[in-house]
């Protein structure tokens, strides 16, 4: 129903791109999946979207928890192609100031690298 | 509710995601009411967080039961738990700066997100359970 469909590197910013329903089993797997790379010295973290139409709030507070672990470590975690509906809920709880936001992936690495 | 409003009723177990049962209803309902495609995507949202608040915060151990009751001009939809209730005044509107950086918990969005995208929202609750009534206009005011 909701999964990590890819995980790539691309000039040090780790790409986490995902499926469905980000609920809290997938943003838990978008933590323990980032934790892993920031924890070898990753810093900049881009989620991409595009193959997601919803969130709700708990996987959202555990995106909060990842905005907090990059801050740690002085890295960032930005968002792409999001769906107009995740970008308000964003938005509404204040995360786009925490994170930047981008168009698409490719807009979002011309940008980060 | 009027006697030409049509309701579609929904009884859902306490089972993990079966929110998203209820915005599958809500997207046939938009459709028939022929609402915009934002309109549709934020009762869902709005749905969501109220199964959850129900499934979660009430503690019911019974299902949770949805009115969607189509009228000419708006949406109602009821989200009736028979959970302990609450009381609505000694919710805190959450604030990411409060959240960030702190050790303050970083859920508790779930009545704010739903008072933001719907047009009306109201709580009736008791020790007997909670019903929330929440209203989408099918016309954007100006």
């Amino acid at each position: 129903m909701s999964k990590i469909i890819n995980i790539e590197e691309n000039n040090s910013i780790l790409i986490i791109s995902t499926e469905g329903y980000l609920n809290k089993d997938l943003a838990t797997s978008i933590f323990d999946e980032s934790s892993k790379y920031i924890d070898d010295g990753t810093r900049t973290v881009l989620i991409n979207l595009s193959n997601s139409n919803i969130v709700n709030s708990i996987g959202a507070s555990i995106i909060i928890e990842l905005i907090e672990k990059l801050q740690d470590v002085n890295g960032s975690l930005s968002f792409c192609s999001l769906p107009t509906i995740i970008e308000k809920t964003f938005t509404i709880m204040g995360l786009t100031k925490y994170c930047s936001t981008y168009t698409n992936q490719e807009e979002a690495l011309e940008e980060l690298s | 509710m009027t006697k030409s409003d049509t309701t579609v009723e929904l009884k859902l177990p306490i089972i993990e995601n079966m929110e998203l049962v209820a915005t599958q209803t809500a997207e046939v309902v938009s459709k028939h009411m022929k609402l915009e495609t934002d309109k549709t995507n934020e009762i869902s949202l709005a749905l969501i967080e109220a199964c959850i608040n129900a499934f979660e915060h009430s503690e019911t151990k019974s299902e949770v039961y949805i009115h969607f009751i189509i009228s000419e001009e708006n949406l109602t939809i009821k989200v009736i738990d028979k959970g302990k209730g609450f009381d609505s005044s000694k919710i805190s509107i959450p604030n990411i700066e409060n959240k960030i950086g702190s050790d303050e918990k970083k859920r508790g969005w779930g009545i704010m997100l739903i008072k933001e995208l719907m047009d009306s929202v109201n709580y009736e609750s008791n020790e007997e359970g909670t019903t929330l009534t929440m209203i989408k206009n099918k016309e954007t005011d100006e």
